[in-house]
């Protein structure tokens, strides 16, 4: 079976973001110095809604303009400057070698698709044959633990959580090398939750897949994170290694963050 | 489906002193073939008090809330309110009802209309009980906006000139408007930003005190029934898993459910975490409830009887009760099974902690 | 769970304005500036208002708005005397277009005003209450909307004495239906959100409850369903004046115009087109204040709030 063109030679997952500006007309939404994700790494951004995180998550998939915003800065992924590619060059990449999950999974898939058909039409439309693409999707399931005929239902058909494995197959499909998560788990119970984390876990040990994990809860991003990166209006207050930021920040901010979560009572 | 020979359903888990404020009994409410809640009874005190429902989704908690505030039909057993049969309430003592008991719901964004100011939001629910007189109106909503933290001078804005976290305190200034002796809050601060929601914690905590309210706290979030509850219930597909004080079940659970539940929540403080039980299986299907234990099919303790026999809601302790046949061995601390992911630095696991 | 991340309302308070409160006039104006398509719009509809009342005054030849006919000056092309031409029977065109805007919107006003006040109701009561009552009148609806809306329209007409008001009954007779569907589905949706769930909770009466919020939230398709239909009421009651139902010569009837003018139309164009320019010019006048008045409702939109 004939490979999807493969990823180019080198460290691939290298996303490095340098001095990101984003703004609609005079108002400046995201001003971020620096931020990088490795091979196989899982950095978390943590803030709340204002804070400017999706909008870097957008910036990154050369969507930003499109919602009439302005982008200065550089994003380099794998030795290609993000902000400088034409649309053309940009689908190449969106989807194909760096995937985006969102907070509300149905809103991945068309409803009037089988989620099959929408998968399958993406592995086509970045040039896999019609039995290669199946192929892909089957095993691409079989590895986010779902079984594959459930590729043949409806959204309608599927609960929050098995879509959003679907949506986490097809970027397995597609052999993305970073996977942008936004807050992907927020809308899930609590057991599913746990369910997707340990998957997106298992996904980096076995596929080297980066992941930029987008969330406003501080435990998730602790309990799946390498290094996380908080923001409050645009700008990266503090980042580091997880297990350091969150049990001792050094941000005012990050602490009065960390004191909002409620605890139990056995804990306290 | 008989039920266990040794059990001795006793009643529903009161609050120490007096009658309590809501009884819900044998509550089960069925939508077509789902049953969203099948036989719940639980007990609300007179207030200050609060009493926390935690489940999943399809567990039944919302439908429950709803039932409360006869905003849907129960299928069957009863709700009584300060003695009162709710789903016997009719015109003028329905209208009554609803100046005791109110809701507020999860989702800040659609709770209130678009196209009305914060002002005649509030003022609505003011005249549907003639609370004030027409004259004294603007000043109760400005005292009711002040008291749940926001300026009165809000009343003249739209929706969606305000944050989420106002929209919710807006909810609840309208819910309080009728002077309510219990409140329904469903899922109040899920929708929220993690700050907000601390904000929106203390001032539940606050107006309870303040109002010596009564409450029935909706959620999937323990530290949010920690917090505000003296009492917790675990539901899960449309039954009570287990009862009791916040405390005790928070630290040693008595319902594989619960501990399984208390395992995924992921925590900041890497010394709270616990193995996580994975639970085999998928959600199950509501319309087609297991037989016996509703939760059998998925739990790791689960043995011959639980297949064939419902488990009553029973005491184990005095003030909790479980529904499980098991329920002793887990509070023993019987090692939940094999099927669990440390979270924790090392890689290797050795026998979870129940906590 | 994105929490809108406004802090700050727009300021109602414009800058040199004393004290807080805006003048209404101020508002008004402050309106119109920010939708365009109601300032545009609303003008173009005066300004028809204003021709149809002050026709007697405008027309250069108001009599042959009437029974005139002046034999000797049949079919003669735009000129400086008369600026529209003459038609079949020697009557001025442009007086009788002016003297048309008394004829044809209105009919499409009162057309329209009849099939709201039976639809909204109809619309409101089925899609909010629901039930037994939602099925009788789905049921009623269906049976008018299975009707080919001309032929229903031609039937009554044909029954009724040839009128102008017959031709108004007949219209909205056919017209009513589609209103009731579209009310009740928008009237269902509402009901069904959070925010009317809570005035349930609350102990907000049912009436309050239509009046103070079905219907505001619902209206908005309706209004620009409205202005879209003024052409095609217009268009309608052309048809059936053309077959002889409804306006009967010598009204000025834009529709009637048109319908007797199209056997002229090569090469004397100009009995058909400034009828039809008329009524072209209505449409998008109404559609346009359609549309400004669904942008002024929308509180999210305006400048009021």
């Amino acid at each position: 079976m004939t490979e999807l063109p493969p990823a180019p030679a080198g460290p691939s997952g290298r996303l490095a973001i340098t001095s990101l500006d984003i703004s609609f007309g005079p108002r400046k939404v995201v001003s971020i110095d620096e931020l990088r994700l490795d091979h196989a790494e899982i950095v978390g951004i943590a803030g709340e809604s204002g804070s400017g995180k999706s909008m870097t998550t957008l910036a990154i998939l050369g969507l930003a303009r499109t919602v009439g915003a302005t982008v200065s800065g550089s994003i380099v992924f794998d030795g290609k400057e993000l902000t400088a590619l034409s649309q053309d060059d940009l689908r190449e990449i969106r989807g194909r070698r760096i995937a985006a999950i969102f907070q509300s999974p149905s809103t991945a898939f068309s409803p009037v698709y089988k989620v099959g058909t929408i998968v399958t039409k993406a592995l086509r439309l970045h040039g896999a044959t019609k039995s290669e693409a199946a192929d892909r999707a089957a095993e691409a399931m079989r590895q986010v633990l779902l079984a594959p005929d459930l590729l043949r239902r409806y959204p309608s058909q599927l609960s929050g959580g098995q879509l959003q494995r679907v949506a986490i197959a097809l970027a397995l499909a597609l052999r993305a090398e970073i996977l942008l998560a936004d807050e992907p788990t927020s809308a899930l119970d609590v057991t599913i939750q746990a369910e997707v984390l340990d998957l997106l876990r298992d996904l980096r040990e076995t596929t080297g897949m980066s992941i930029l994990f987008i969330s406003h809860d501080l435990a998730v991003v602790a309990e799946l994170c390498d290094r996380v990166a908080v923001m409050r209006n645009g700008v990266i207050v503090e980042q580091g290694p997880a297990s350091q930021v969150l049990s001792s920040p050094a941000d005012p901010y990050t602490s009065e963050l960390l004191d909002s979560v409620p605890k139990l009572a056995t804990t306290k | 489906m008989t039920s266990a020979p040794d059990a001795t359903p006793a009643a529903p888990a009161a609050a120490a002193g007096g009658p309590p404020l809501l009884r819900i009994s044998d509550l089960s409410v069925h939508f077509g073939p789902v049953h969203a809640v099948n036989q719940v009874s639980l007990d609300v005190a007179a207030g200050p008090f609060g009493l926390g429902l935690i489940g999943e989704s399809g567990s039944g908690k919302t439908t429950i809330g709803r039932a409360v505030l006869r905003l849907v039909r129960s299928s069957g057993g009863s709700i009584t309110f300060a003695g009162q049969d709710v789903g016997s309430l009719r015109g003028a003592a329905l209208q009554a009802y609803r100046r005791d008991a109110q809701i507020v719901f999860q989702n800040p964004d659609n709770s209130l209309d678009p196209r009305m100011r914060i002002g005649g939001t509030i003022a609505e629910a003011l005249n549907a009980h003639r609370i004030v007189s027409r004259g004294d109106i603007p000043g109760r909503v400005a005292e009711l906006l002040t008291e749940a933290g926001l300026d009165p001078t809000f009343a003249e804005r739209y929706p969606h000139q305000l944050s989420g976290g106002q929209r919710q305190r807006v909810a609840i200034a309208r819910a309080l408007s009728v002077q309510p002796k219990l409140l329904v809050l469903d899922e109040p601060t899920s929708a929220l930003d993690v700050r907000t929601q601390a904000h929106m914690l203390k001032l539940i905590a606050r107006l309870r005190a303040e109002r010596e309210l009564s409450y029935l706290l909706i959620t999937h979030n323990f530290g949010v029934v920690s917090e505000l509850c003296e009492q917790t219930a675990v539901l899960y597909l449309g039954k009570v898993a287990e009862i009791g004080a916040t405390d005790v079940l928070l630290s040693s659970p008595a319902h594989p459910y619960t501990v399984a539940l208390r395992s995924a929540v992921p925590e900041v403080d890497v010394a709270a975490r616990r193995s996580r039980i994975v639970l085999s299986g998928d959600a199950p299907d509501a319309a087609n409830p297991p037989s016996g234990c509703v939760f059998h099919p998925r739990c790791p303790l689960a043995v011959d009887r639980c297949r064939t026999d419902v488990p009553q809601l029973r005491e184990v302790t005095p003030a909790r009760q479980v529904a499980c046949h098991r329920a002793a061995d887990v509070l023993a601390g019987v090692a939940l099974s094999t099927h669990h992911r440390s979270r924790t630095a090392e890689t290797a696991s050795s026998a979870p902690d129940l906590g | 769970m994105t929490e809108s991340a406004v802090a700050q309302p727009p300021a109602v308070v414009p800058a040199g304005s004393p004290g807080g409160r805006v003048s209404r006039r101020q508002v008004a104006w402050r309106a119109l500036k920010a939708n365009p398509l109601l300032a545009v719009g609303g003008t173009l509809v005066l300004l028809i208002v204003l021709v149809a009342i002050f026709a007697p005054l405008i027309a250069p030849y108001p009599a042959d708005a009437g029974a005139a006919t002046h034999p000797f000056s049949v079919l003669t092309a735009p000129s400086s005397a008369h600026l529209f031409g003459t038609d079949q029977v020697g009557r001025d065109i442009l007086s009788r277009v002016l003297y048309g805007a008394r004829v044809s919107p209105v009919i499409a006003i009162i057309v329209l005003a009849i099939a709201c006040a039976i639809g909204v109701p109809l619309g409101v009561a089925a899609g909010f209450l629901g039930g037994w009552l939602d099925e009788a009148i789905m049921r009623v609806t269906d049976v008018f909307l299975a009707f080919p809306p001309l032929l229903l329209a031609l039937a009554l007409a044909a029954v009724l004495p040839a009128s102008l008001t017959s031709l108004t009954i007949a219209i909205a007779a056919v017209w009513w239906p589609w209103y009731v569907r579209l009310i009740r589905g928008q009237a269902a949706s509402v009901a069904g959100r959070p925010y009317v769930e809570a005035c349930r909770a609350l102990g907000v009466s049912r009436l309050r409850i239509i009046f103070r919020h079905i219907l505001p939230n619902s209206i908005t398709p309706l209004l620009v369903q409205v202005s879209l239909d003024v052409g095609g009421v217009i268009l309608t009651a052309s048809a059936l004046s053309f077959l002889g139902l409804g306006a009967q010569d010598p009204v000025p009837d834009w529709g009637l115009m048109i319908a007797e003018g199209q056997s002229y139309f090569t090469p004397d164009w100009w009995l058909v087109t400034f009828p039809g320019l008329a009524i072209l010019v209505t449409a998008f006048a109404f559609n346009l204040l359609g549309d400004g008045l669904r942008d002024l409702l929308d509180p999210k939109r305006s400048l009021i709030s």
